[in-house]
């Protein structure tokens, strides 16, 4: 008994010592924690003395979270148009993509009196009531990339037109396999609501008689998991063993189609093309699975909202239907539609192929 | 005295006829099996492309990742734990992995399979030291880590993908490959296997880890040292999940940040599947195989069948529930025969 007793006590002191070691390790982690938030302050400070008095505006962008290499594409690009509009720029992004996030950082935005807020929104309508706020305060607020609800935005940016994506798409196809045969699409999740409209457009652009030989035998989802979507892939060499060509409009889906139909060497023989990510796609751009493919440059997006933010502080647009801007070297661009709201559409998305994939694929 | 011995004699060949029959009747997943084969039966006479040579390699080396871990769940299973860690797991040490060939192209793969192991197992002796020192309940502590890890994930890969570009080809021919004519994933599984099946039924140890989880008091009266048997378990599981990583990321040629983001509730329900308990003390080997194999049919069939996307999940889960239930029934079922024909 006694030696269990010794025991105890034994173990009673070492949980303390480890409990002592733990608060330390969570002092350290406030400290860090700490020394952000003044980091982070003086930047503020500077933003708001700068969006009051000597009339240098500031531009602020929340992207969806950080470490994204896309988002950190996009914040050069917005960058870039912001300093040869000769603006301030805050980029900001919550650690998690979060629509709660980005209400913290919209708010210490509005608390900043910036002049321009670009989001590209974790939750389409979650952002409403901060966003409205921003507005009422006389923040000029815009979205990109992913849009929220025409409520809360002036006008939104769209990396290209969803019509032209999915036009393109079945152009290159059609290309490639000498307008005649099966194909099939290889998408992300059945309720991805931009690849369900690129997909619509497809076969839109497939009612043209000149695509009358081509027939689309089935759209796969692959729920953008690396998994399923091989399984889908294979799939649809089992199930069409006619099959010309796949189209895959998401980066998981068309680079694990990539692997499948390289392992099975396949190349040459189905035709794959779609939208992806140049560094995922360059092995297989290359190896001749897919002779090209296609995205728009997220440099290319975020300096274009970039300039729309400008031309919105500026007063050269409102965000109403119909104005016209000069968006630096993307030349003059127009407000149109977008349901209930209004946007600027970038144009076609870039294609990628042999020629170039070897200097993109370093980018992202 | 005669008379005895003709009627030993006939009860022994009794017994022997019985045996036959009882040893297929004891075999308790024989409820999933048939369920697998009249699952293939009916899968084969909606697409008769799904029993070729072809598919069904695809399929046993889609699944054999899924089984690896499934065994190192069963074990955390045995022992009334649970580990929801092994995605994230998986994802760091495919990571960390894949970035260690991006710079160093030349980097032999037997010694990147070597190094997704060792960092695996240090991520599970992390855990069992949580759960068998501190004591923090196995969910808890692993939910935990799962954040930890898939956070270090985001962290050292700095948001950025490592593409198969960046991949040397001998890295993503692990997967490709085959040895013995077996492709090299199967070929490691089958490997993994024959270990585990001798390291459960035949040591010491293996034995101890089904004591600490059917009574962890008796074992502990009985001298077994759980806090060792938990950190081996932990340890295995954080093993296997480490060289998961290194097979997934060399099988898809790619390392994301959120690679196998889930996965973890896949492998558990191929546990459970195979009649794995989750409180505790009972699992069988060919049990989680079973289970492993009747998700990969499912991953592989339901895309061949046609079947819109909008229910395929909803099949599934009702395909592993009736599953579930045929399996319980038939098990119930033998288990009542083994209490009758027990010699009281």
């Amino acid at each position: 008994m006694p030696v269990k007793y010794t025991n105890t006590i034994k173990g009673a002191k070492e949980m303390k010592k480890i409990l002592s070691k733990w608060a330390v390790v969570g002092l350290a982690v406030g400290l860090l924690a700490a020394c952000g938030n003044e980091d982070a302050a003086p930047g503020g400070e500077e933003a708001a003395a700068g969006g009051g008095t000597d009339g240098k505006p500031t531009y602020a962008m929340v992207f969806k979270n950080t470490g994204n290499p896309y988002g950190e594409k996009m914040m050069d690009g917005f960058e870039e148009a912001i300093k040869e509009a000769g603006g301030e720029v805050i980029l900001r992004a919550p650690d998690q993509p979060t629509a709660e996030g980005q209400i913290q950082i919209v708010e210490q935005l509005i608390t900043q009196q910036v002049d321009s807020i670009l989001i590209t929104g974790n939750d389409i309508d979650a952002l409403q009531p901060v966003l409205e706020k921003a507005m009422d305060a006389g923040i000029k607020v815009l979205s990109a990339d992913s849009a929220v609800n025409p409520e809360s935005r002036m006008v939104h940016v769209n990396q290209a037109d969803p019509e032209l994506i999915g036009r393109t798409q079945i152009q290159a196809v059609s290309e490639m396999i000498d307008g005649e045969g099966q194909i099939a699409v290889l998408s992300a999740t059945s309720q991805a609501a931009n690849q369900n409209l690129w997909i619509e457009w497809m076969k839109k652009e497939l009612e043209k008689p000149e695509y009358e030989n081509i027939e689309l035998v089935k759209v796969a989802y692959g729920d953008d998991l690396r998994d399923k979507s091989t399984s889908e892939a294979e799939a649809l060499l089992l199930q069409y063993p006619d099959l010309k060509a796949i189209v895959s409009p998401t980066t998981v889906g068309i680079a694990a189609a990539g692997k499948v139909l390289t392992d099975k060497g396949l190349a040459g023989k189905v035709i794959l093309t779609g939208l992806g990510l140049p560094s995922e796609m360059a092995t297989y751009i290359e190896n001749g699975v897919s002779p090209a493919m296609f995205l728009w440059n997220p440099i290319d997006v975020g300096y274009g909202a970039g300039m729309t933010a400008v031309a919105l502080v500026e007063g050269d647009i409102t965000g109403a239907l119909g104005e016209t801007f000069e968006a630096g070297r993307l030349g003059e661009k127009e407000i149109v539609e977008d349901g209930e709201g209004t946007q600027v559409m970038l144009g076609e998305p870039f294609r990628f192929d042999k020629d170039n994939i070897g200097e993109w694929k370093e980018v992202y | 005295m005669a008379e005895t011995a003709v009627e030993s004699s006939n009860e022994l060949q009794q017994e022997k006829k019985a045996s036959k029959l009882a040893a297929i009747s004891k075999f308790r997943e024989l409820g999933l099996l048939a369920f697998i084969i009249l699952l293939c039966i009916v899968v084969q006479i909606k697409n008769p492309s799904f029993m070729t040579l072809g598919n069904l390699t695809d399929m046993i080396t889609n699944t054999a990742i899924l089984s690896i871990l499934a065994l190192g769940m069963m074990l955390v299973l045995i022992t009334r734990g649970i580990d929801l860690s092994i995605g994230a797991t998986l994802a760091l040490s495919g990571m960390l992995v894949a970035q260690t060939v991006s710079v160093y192209s030349g980097l032999h793969p037997l010694l990147a399979i070597l190094m997704g192991i060792g960092i695996g197992t240090v991520c599970g002796v992390t855990i069992g030291f949580l759960v068998s020192k501190i004591g923090i309940l196995p969910i808890i502590a692993t939910l935990a880590m799962m954040n930890i890890f898939r956070g270090m994930t985001y962290t050292i890969s700095d948001g950025q993908w490592i593409s198969s570009y960046q991949m040397s080809e001998s890295f993503v021919s692990i997967a490709t490959s085959s040895i013995l004519g077996i492709n090299t994933l199967v070929f490691i599984a089958i490997i993994i296997y024959i270990i585990a099946f001798y390291f459960i039924n035949h040591t010491r140890t293996g034995r101890q880890i089904y004591a600490v989880g059917s009574n962890p008091e008796s074992a502990k009266v009985s001298g077994i040292n759980q806090t060792k048997i938990l950190v081996i378990v932990y340890s295995i599981m954080g093993g296997l999940a480490g060289l998961s990583g290194v097979l997934w990321v060399s099988k898809f040629a790619s390392a994301q940040g959120d690679t196998a983001s889930g996965f973890e509730l896949t492998v558990i329900a191929a546990c459970i599947l195979g009649g794995v308990s989750i409180a505790g003390g009972s699992g069988k080997i060919s049990g989680v195989i079973l289970g492993a194999v009747l998700l990969g049919i499912m991953n592989n069939a339901l895309p061949l069948m046609n079947v819109s996307p909008f229910w395929q999940s909803a099949i599934q889960g009702a395909i592993i529930l009736f599953a579930v239930i045929v399996n319980a029934l038939v098990k119930r079922g033998v288990d009542r025969n083994n209490l009758l024909r027990r010699k009281i």
